[in-house]
């Protein structure tokens, strides 16, 4: 069983995602994190001004907010147990709705439709009102071994 | 096209040096053509970039981020006038994962403005851009608030202008 595997498999059985987060480079770098709220999965930027990519309004760089909202619909699905691996991401497709301010950005994904190998998911990003995304995604995740 | 050329130094102070993020991750401008209007941009292998500790591939956020950076680079290229633009969307496909420790490079081609809009092609690739990791089509919005990054700080185009 592989180190990430394993990862998962812990994160699964404790309800605790962060260790797998933060066995993640890119993720550990970015400072995207998931955490369980109310029962849900909750992704989490913790922005600084490395995260800017327009510095002249501060604005979050639309990069940001794709990794954020990836992260938070593969981990969706190991979160609801549609799948014991880690998705790959066949199409990613963004909709940046407002500009990122510089402060923390939350995600929440949802399952469109579960196919025998693909998944249909979409993710929403916001930061201080839920009911006001600064950008969503849809994403087609593939999730057959290999 | 025109005499117009582009110092690929001065583009890199704004859209690297003047962009924090792009600046964390060394996003550099390689190379920039006016006709069709594109550039290319590389991004060195570091390992605070990897997605999959056990193979050490990197992370899609990387190739997300790349993808964007690029793109609205390229919108500068075509621009006559430089104004601030926003991603309005950004749709990539992810061909096949990136080779652990090598460099990753991005074309984009601005093919189309309009007033508002801008349209962009873009490819991540190692060295051939014939065998794609990644491919992006994105949109950016023209004449948005705040300033342009080459407003702001310098112009790449020597023209003119300056």
């Amino acid at each position: 069983m592989s180190d990430v595997q394993a990862f998962i498999d812990a994160a699964r059985s404790s309800g605790d995602w962060s260790r797998l987060t933060e066995a993640v480079p890119y993720l550990r770098f970015m400072g995207i994190g998931v955490e369980v709220r109310d029962g849900k999965l909750l992704g989490h930027l913790r922005a600084t001004e490395m995260h800017v990519g327009n510095p002249t309004i501060p604005a979050l760089h639309g990069g940001t907010l794709g990794a954020l909202l990836e992260l938070t619909a593969q981990l969706e699905l190991l979160f609801r147990a549609e799948t014991a691996v880690l998705p790959k991401t066949i199409t990613l497709t963004i909709d940046y709705l407002r500009s990122g301010k510089l402060q923390d950005v939350f995600a929440e994904a949802t399952v469109l439709k579960q196919g025998r190998r693909v998944t249909t998911v979409r993710a929403v990003a916001w930061q201080d009102d839920p009911a006001k995304p600064i950008a969503t995604a849809t994403l087609h995740l593939l999730i057959i071994g290999g | 096209m025109s005499e117009e050329t582009f110092d690929v130094e001065a583009l890199n102070a704004a859209f690297r040096d003047f962009v924090p993020h792009n600046r964390a991750l060394g996003c550099t401008i390689e190379s920039v053509t006016a006709e069709p209007p594109s550039l290319v941009m590389v991004l060195g292998y570091d390992d605070r970039f990897v997605g999959n500790p056990e193979t050490g591939v990197i992370h899609g956020g990387v190739i997300t981020t790349l993808l964007d950076s690029v793109s609205g680079a390229s919108v500068y290229v075509k621009l006559k006038e430089p104004v601030p633009i926003a991603t309005l969307d950004l749709r990539i496909d992810f061909l096949k994962p990136a080779t652990p420790k090598r460099a990753v490079r991005a074309r984009a081609t601005c093919f189309k403005t309009t007033h508002n809009v801008a349209f962009v092609r873009a490819v991540a690739f190692h060295d051939d851009e014939n065998d794609p990791i990644a491919s992006g089509t994105s949109t950016f919005m023209l004449s948005t608030k705040g300033k342009s990054v080459t407003e702001a700080d310098l112009y790449g185009k020597k023209d003119e202008r300056r």
